[in-house]
């Protein structure tokens, strides 16, 4: 982790509200350049609502998303992707027909530059294209380790692959920055551990930036370089982790207080 | 035995009409979750923008041949759909994303009853023929095989071939191509496919053309067949119980659906019709569908739907 002080991402004092829910309240916070941000809060505390506003999918009411430095107004998921903002999702949102090695190439969607005709009949520049984007498709798979199941429909492997499958087609569209939503929810031990080895590797290899999202305190706690504490839509606690494990707060919002 | 195969073959090219309809509904509901109604009208506007221009553009611009002036029709006919689709999303679907199916399907009805007015306005009322030079006559064949050989219409053989290479390209399109992966991947899961950077709008575009294309080549081979007019919309309605049997979510399913339905139709007729008055043609494949949906609600090919309660 070779992190530098200038934040990639910076949110500014959003809000975001459903109806008379109010899910965020003048949150803000910032990540640096090739750091682990992790997110944390109890279950409701508006974890996934900030992810969704960080990826375009919600548009909060108030407040900027400021990305390597520009304000970025007008968003949506397609023009986040577009930017490098890369997520996965917490219930898995994969395309269950298609076989990993189609799941995993549709993250280079972005980067197809040739005319579909030419794809089709496999000439000239889209043959050398097609070629480049599978080699590349075919490290993400070694590097995660799921070579066998290349032609495997997604919808039939267990939970924990397809949650790999899901980290490989994020991967796979080369972002500066992965948002991760509970990548480890719902693993036991052993594909937690794996889990964290990926998040570390792809942080250390490629130099992604990282921001997680976990309810589990302990795994956050081991790898991230600064945690962002939410609990009902504020924010609690922002520091790294020795200190925010410390925070009275975070301690009541996590154990609950007494009355 | 001759006749019985005769039967079979006549299903089976008639059938192959009913898929391409068929083929256009499965490829709008599986990526944009929309039972579109307007796939008959499709075909009926297609079929009369394809007839009259074969006819006005020789006279416009003073030409004989007649290959040309149909080449020239089907690729403006072509054009037309695609715009037709680039209306549909800008002006109707953009503004419905995330609606009730039910919402959606009425915004279909109204482009239905705005497509086959507009249609007839646009290119007149009458009946209209299309001539792309399909042969009408029949011909024997096997003649050694069976006593009398098998009648067969050279028409509905070529038909069914024109068909048969339109599937293979839309397969091969699906199949082989990025643009077709990313169709694919929006039609499993929109949120996940927008996120990644497939941008939903112009797929739904593409999708809807290449419905219209389909449609198109639908129209012409019937129009051919049986001239353009507004009964070409009932052929959508035959359609649905395709749909039914093969399973709304299955390209495969919307051609075999097609099939079964070519044959089922021919046979009973033939077989049964004469035990039960006649006219089963009719009815036969509602029945039939219905049959599906008491049976194999999803259909012979279609995603199982499992809930959570």
């Amino acid at each position: 982790m070779t992190q530098t002080d200038d934040p990639i991402l910076e949110v500014k004092g959003i809000s975001l509200s459903f109806g008379g829910i109010q899910a965020l309240s003048n949150v803000s916070f910032d990540v640096r350049r090739k750091e682990i941000r992790a997110i944390i809060g109890p279950n409701g505390a508006g974890k996934s609502s900030m992810l969704n506003c960080i990826n375009g999918a919600y548009k909060p009411q108030e407040g900027q998303i400021v990305f390597e430095g520009q304000v970025l107004s007008d968003v949506n998921p397609h023009k986040m992707a577009s930017l490098g903002i890369a997520r996965t999702f917490q219930h898995l949102a994969l395309f269950k027909g298609m076989s990993v090695l189609d799941n995993i190439m549709t993250g280079r969607s972005l980067k197809m530059k040739s005319n579909m005709f030419l794809q089709a009949l496999r000439i000239g520049p889209a043959e050398q294209e097609e070629i480049r984007h599978r080699t590349f498709v075919e490290n993400i798979i070694d590097f995660l380790g799921i070579q066998q199941y290349r032609n495997t429909a997604v919808g039939t492997l267990p939970y924990g692959l397809q949650k790999r499958v899901d980290l490989g087609r994020a991967l796979a569209m080369e972002p500066k920055i992965l948002l991760l939503d509970e990548p480890m929810a719902g693993m036991n031990v052993e594909e937690k551990q794996d889990m964290c080895r990926f998040v570390l590797d792809v942080n250390d290899e490629f130099g992604t930036t990282i921001v997680l999202i976990e309810h589990d305190m302990s795994v956050v706690m081991d790898i991230s370089s600064r945690v962002v504490v939410l609990d009902y839509g504020k924010k609690i606690g922002d520091d790294i982790p020795d200190v925010v494990r410390a925070n009275p707060d975070v301690i009541n919002a996590y154990l609950g207080t007494e009355h | 035995m001759g006749f019985f195969i005769e039967t079979v073959f006549g299903g089976l090219m008639a059938g192959v009409l009913y898929s391409l309809v068929a083929l256009g509904f499965v490829l709008i509901f599986k990526a944009s979750g929309v039972f579109n109604f307007a796939q008959g009208a499709m075909v009926l506007f297609a079929a009369l923008s394809m007839a009259r221009f074969s006819e006005w553009l020789p006279l416009w611009l003073g030409f004989e041949n007649k290959i040309l002036g149909n080449l020239l029709a089907f690729a403006i006919s072509a054009a037309i759909m695609l715009a037709f689709a680039w209306l549909v999303e800008r002006y109707v679907l953009r503004h419905l994303v995330n609606q009730e199916g039910v919402t959606l399907l009425m915004a279909t009805l109204g482009i239905t009853y705005f497509l086959d007015g507009f249609g007839q306005t646009l290119f007149g009322s009458s009946v209209y023929r299309i001539d792309v030079g399909m042969p009408k006559d029949p011909v024997f064949i096997f003649e050694n095989v069976f006593p009398g050989g098998l009648l067969v219409s050279k028409e509905d053989f070529y038909s069914a071939l024109v068909a048969a290479a339109l599937v293979a390209v839309l397969t091969l399109f699906f199949q082989k191509t990025g643009t077709g992966r990313a169709l694919r991947a929006v039609a499993d899961d929109h949120q996940a496919a927008q996120s990644i950077g497939i941008p939903l709008n112009r797929m739904w575009v593409i999708v809807w053309f290449v419905a219209g294309i389909t449609a198109l080549v639908a129209g012409v081979i019937w129009g051919s067949k049986i001239g353009v007019q507004f009964s070409l919309t009932l052929v959508a309605l035959k359609a649905l119980p395709v749909i039914i049997i093969g399973g709304l979510t299955s390209v495969p399913g919307a051609i075999i659906g097609g099939l079964i339905i070519g044959v089922g139709e021919k046979l009973s007729e033939v077989y049964l019709g004469p035990a039960l008055g006649g006219g089963i043609e009719i009815w036969f494949s509602y029945v039939l569908a219905l049959f599906v949906l008491l049976v194999r609600p999803q259909g012979l090919f279609g995603e199982k739907i499992i809930d959570r309660v």
